[in-house]
């Protein structure tokens, strides 16, 4: 018995093996954790993208429940998700999707919103990367879930679809809704 | 008349190049030198970032050189074109021009885009097994080579018992089919000439 044990070891040693290479290929290396989850949103302040007299800043997320969504018109994954946005927009009524136009041209992007539609309540922007350093956004689309108290509590690397909804957000979501009717 | 059969390719092949091709190479050779100037415009040079201090500028490119691009992963912020690379370093020069020091920049960027922007992971708990695993690995395989190793001397393998004997002679023998009756092809054949 211990025997067979003992030469079975090589063969337990190698699966581990394959279990922790296989590990380390399905994780994408360019999903960097963001060290910002559980802490309070950066403060930020910037013009609205449609209107540049009104300042989107950290007062428009106290209260809510909020995707900050960054996005550019030059970013084809945001083009991907953008109907998913839509549909997000009028079906999710709690949930209001703020727009951080990253790095964008303010005629490219007004033009992709009138074009496909506008499913921000607001879209703050943000040429010149102020903001979305603080915000460690390394590219687009990017999207973080902010609660009621405005703390990140997660951060969607990548295009949204139907699937990354209901398997990573909506059960997030539903959590903090749950909690914050709580306290209620 | 035409003699020859090939001559309306040819002519066709000179129209081809006379009417197309030739107009086209001044407008490719204009193309190439924008392209390679809009190129070289966007290429960014260290130089753009200026410093009074020499040692201050050398303190910025051994800073930008150990912080890590999050767009192209294998570069340091010193060495890629990315455009969120020139956004990090434009934020890195403007923060030591404010007289911010290293540990001061590494922690602003630390706190937003997480220990991966350090080529040089910090020693932390969550990374004992990144800085410590390679030894451990090593100490527990010499342990084991080293156990097996003595193991070995103690006990040598067993020695051949009779009959392993008998059978290793009968291999190693090349007549050694004499002894046990049978015969072998060479053999077989050798009898019957005689």
């Amino acid at each position: 018995m211990r025997a067979s044990l003992k030469s079975f070891t090589p063969l337990i040693l190698f699966l581990g093996l394959v279990v922790l290479l296989a590990f380390g290929l399905k994780t994408d290396p360019r999903k960097v954790p963001s060290p910002l989850v559980g802490k309070p949103a950066p403060r930020f302040s910037l013009p609205a993208l449609q209107d540049p007299n009104r300042t989107v800043s950290n007062a428009d997320l106290a209260g809510k429940l909020s995707l900050v969504n960054v996005w550019a018109s030059w970013c084809v994954s945001c083009r991907a998700e953008h109907a998913e946005l839509m549909r997000l927009s009028r079906e999710e009524e709690d949930l209001q999707i703020l727009g951080l136009n990253w790095k964008d041209d303010v005629v490219a992007a007004t033009r992709m919103l009138r074009v496909y539609g506008d499913p921000y309540r607001v879209s703050a922007f943000d040429p010149d990367n102020q903001v979305g350093i603080h915000w460690g956004v390394y590219g687009a689309p990017e999207t973080f879930v902010v609660d009621f108290e405005g703390t990140i509590r997660y951060k969607h690397i990548g295009p949204i679809d139907r699937t990354v909804w209901e398997q990573d957000l909506l059960p997030l979501i539903q959590a903090i809704r749950k909690t914050t009717n709580g306290h209620e | 008349m035409n003699t020859n059969p090939a001559a309306p390719l040819v002519s066709v092949i000179c129209e081809i190049f006379n009417r197309i091709l030739i107009p086209i190479a001044p407008l490719r050779a204009i193309l190439l030198t924008a392209l390679l100037a809009v190129s070289t415009a966007s290429a960014y040079t260290l130089e753009a970032f200026a410093f009074e201090d020499p040692a201050q500028a050398a303190a910025f490119r051994e800073l930008i050189e150990e912080l890590r691009c999050l767009v192209c992963q294998n570069e340091s912020l010193a060495g890629s074109q990315a455009e969120l690379a020139q956004d990090l370093r434009e934020e890195v020069y403007r923060r030591f021009r404010a007289g911010e020091g290293r540990d001061e920049i590494v922690d602003f960027l630390v706190a937003r885009y997480g220990d991966f922007v350090l080529y040089d992971p910090p020693l932390k708990p969550s990374t004992y097994l990144l800085w410590f695993g390679p030894f451990l690995l090593i100490t527990v395989s010499t342990f084991f080579l080293i156990r097996t190793l003595l193991h070995k001397r103690q006990s040598p393998d067993s020695a051949l018992s009779p009959r392993e004997h008998e059978q290793l002679r009968e291999l190693l023998d090349p007549h050694g089919s004499d002894r046990d009756g049978r015969n072998g092809p060479d053999q077989d054949k050798s009898d019957r000439e005689r």
